[in-house]
């Protein structure tokens, strides 16, 4: 067959299979992002169905699947909030950090990984999946809930601590020496205090810049301007998500807002094959020796996201029904879960089972999570003690 | 009163006070421009019963049913001295005749002796209206009266 037929012919099939993926998802109310793990295991590599004809573009729209989400990302959260957020929350962010990055690196270390495995894992385990937890408090009907600040602040924190560890952790894979690296890191966080600093006092040029009130143009500007410092950035080694990233945070504003809009679509197709080639790229063989490594650390990281929850929550006087979700809202992990695994991936420096293991872990918690959050509020009610509704106080003759 | 304000980074701001009656209620503004009321549980403050995403016609007619009920309270107060004087509210539905035209076209004061005192306007109160202000949907019109005259001011509002 000519072979643009059969690209063009296996490129419709995954992505008319993925629509009705995620039609599933919507049906069952959870998050499609296992449900595209699932869809690539059962394509790729060792998979029931071999997919040859589109790998170099689905590979490429990975690539672009990354750089979009770490720049709507970016997007999410304004300069200003980032920075209130940093201080106001800091103490549960670094508890956030320590509970949470350790569990996956010690597991890593003792699987024989080495440094580089372990800040992988590490940085798998910490992040929360913000879309997920984002919907789950939306659906839920929690936005006015007392604990959701905390939660969101939370998020913001780790959002910032991304900005961070991107780039150690390329420095990290590309194996240079530790005066290189730390030499990486200082121009990584040059930037980024230079492009926080930026957006606070002159976003709006950049915004400007990018702006237009027809949306064609401010589409290819977007996508442009995403990919053009995406590209320099892995150029200079700084990772081509960390420079998406910071656009998204050099975007304020008004501008931010419809760049959301505009780029969401474009996010979810290119994030759904991001998402596609991951599954594609793992043997579905190699998952079931790590399943048992993988409930392990599910079960001891859904631990530490809820003490993490449970200590912010309780700082900041919520009551403990209200710790005990802010807890389970963090649980979920996914999609940057699954960008640091690619990311260590794509560097071939890990072994292939650090993979399996990420996708498995993934799978479990971007389900559990979601399902935490849903059932711990009468799991606590049914726990405690049941309190008598108070007499209805009214003053004068009732 | 004490408001608070909370920023909920990437989805807005929340407003909300303690109610004497123990509940939290207040409203959550996001950064696309919607308003949603929130009601906290009896028994749990922290989380809430309800969140009744609102429009903004709608947020503006619940802000003057509670502004104007304040106004009616008052005035009633001021008028209880004089006997056979009655304070009443009338909205101004959608459907009314006088919507978008000038309140002195309805006549209201030559055709049933009652005196509109005041208009409440998104949350904003417009006293003493002149006959050339101009009628929205929404808008609650408190009415000082005899109790007959102001049963014919809200059959004129209502039918014209």
């Amino acid at each position: 067959m000519d072979p643009l037929a059969l690209t063009l012919i296996e490129l419709g099939a995954v992505v008319f299979c993925l629509g009705l993926l995620a039609r599933l998802a919507g049906r069952i109310g959870m998050s499609p992002i296992p449900l595209y793990l699932v869809g690539g295991l059962f394509f790729g590599a060792g998979g029931l169905v071999k997919l040859e004809g589109m790998h170099e573009f689905a590979h490429l729209s990975g690539e672009i699947g990354v750089i979009l989400l770490l720049l709507m990302l970016g997007l999410e959260y304004t300069a200003s909030e980032l920075v209130t957020g940093l201080r106001r929350s800091w103490q549960a962010g670094v508890l956030d950090l320590l509970l949470n990055f350790l569990p996956g690196a010690g597991l890593a270390l003792m699987l024989g990984w080495g440094v580089v495995g372990a800040m992988v894992m590490g940085g798998v385990t910490y992040i929360s999946s913000s879309g997920i937890a984002a919907k789950v408090i939306t659906d839920l009907g929690r936005i006015g809930n007392r604990e959701t600040p905390v939660v969101l602040s939370i998020l913001v924190f780790e959002d910032l601590a991304m900005a961070v560890y991107l780039p150690v952790l390329t420095a990290t894979l590309a194996g240079v020496s530790f005066l290189l690296g730390l030499q990486t890191v200082g121009i990584s966080l040059a930037v980024v205090s230079l492009v926080l600093v930026v957006a606070l006092r002159h976003g709006h040029h950049v915004s400007k810049a990018v702006h237009s009130e027809n949306s064609e143009v401010f589409l290819l500007n977007l996508l442009g301007a995403a990919l053009l410092v995406a590209g320099l950035a892995a150029a200079m080694q700084v990772s081509a998500a960390v420079g998406a990233f910071m656009l998204g945070i050099a975007i304020s504003g008004a501008t931010a807002h419809s760049a959301t809009r505009v780029l969401e679509p474009l996010r979810d197709l290119f994030a759904a094959l991001f998402f596609v080639v991951f599954g594609l790229n793992t043997d579905p063989r190699s998952i079931p020796p790590v399943l048992g490594w993988a409930l392990l650390l599910a079960l001891v990281t859904a631990a530490t996201k809820m003490v993490t929850g449970y200590w912010a929550a309780k700082r900041a006087g919520i009551g403990i029904p209200g710790r005990y979700r802010a807890g389970a809202a963090l649980i979920a992990r996914g999609e940057f879960s699954i960008v640091i695994a690619g990311l260590a991936v794509a560097s071939g420096v890990v072994p292939a089972d650090l993979a399996a293991l990420a996708t498995a872990y993934v799978l479990i918690m971007a389900i559990a999570g979601p399902l935490a959050a849903r059932f711990v509020e009468p799991l606590v009610r049914l726990l405690r003690r049941p309190v008598r509704r108070p007499a209805f106080r009214t003053s004068g003759p009732a | 009163m004490n408001v608070d304000e909370t920023d909920l980074p990437g989805l807005g701001r929340r407003k909300d006070f303690m109610t004497a009656s123990g509940r939290r209620i207040g409203v959550v503004e996001y950064r696309e421009g919607q308003t949603e009321l929130i009601v906290s549980t009896w028994d749990d403050p922290d989380t809430c019963q309800a969140s009744v995403p609102l429009t903004a016609d709608e947020a503006a007619a619940l802000g003057n049913l509670l502004g104007g009920q304040r106004i009616a309270m008052q005035l009633s107060e001021a008028h209880r001295e004089i006997p056979g004087i009655v304070t009443r509210q009338f909205s101004i539905s959608a459907e009314s005749p006088f919507q978008n035209q000038p309140m002195g076209k309805a006549c209201i004061r030559t055709r049933s002796g009652v005196s509109i005192v005041a208009i409440m306007r998104e949350g904003e109160v417009l006293p003493s209206p002149g006959p050339d202000v101009v009628l929205h949907p929404g808008d609650l019109l408190v009415a000082v009266g005899t109790q007959e005259g102001l049963d014919t001011a809200a059959g004129i509002l209502r039918n014209g």
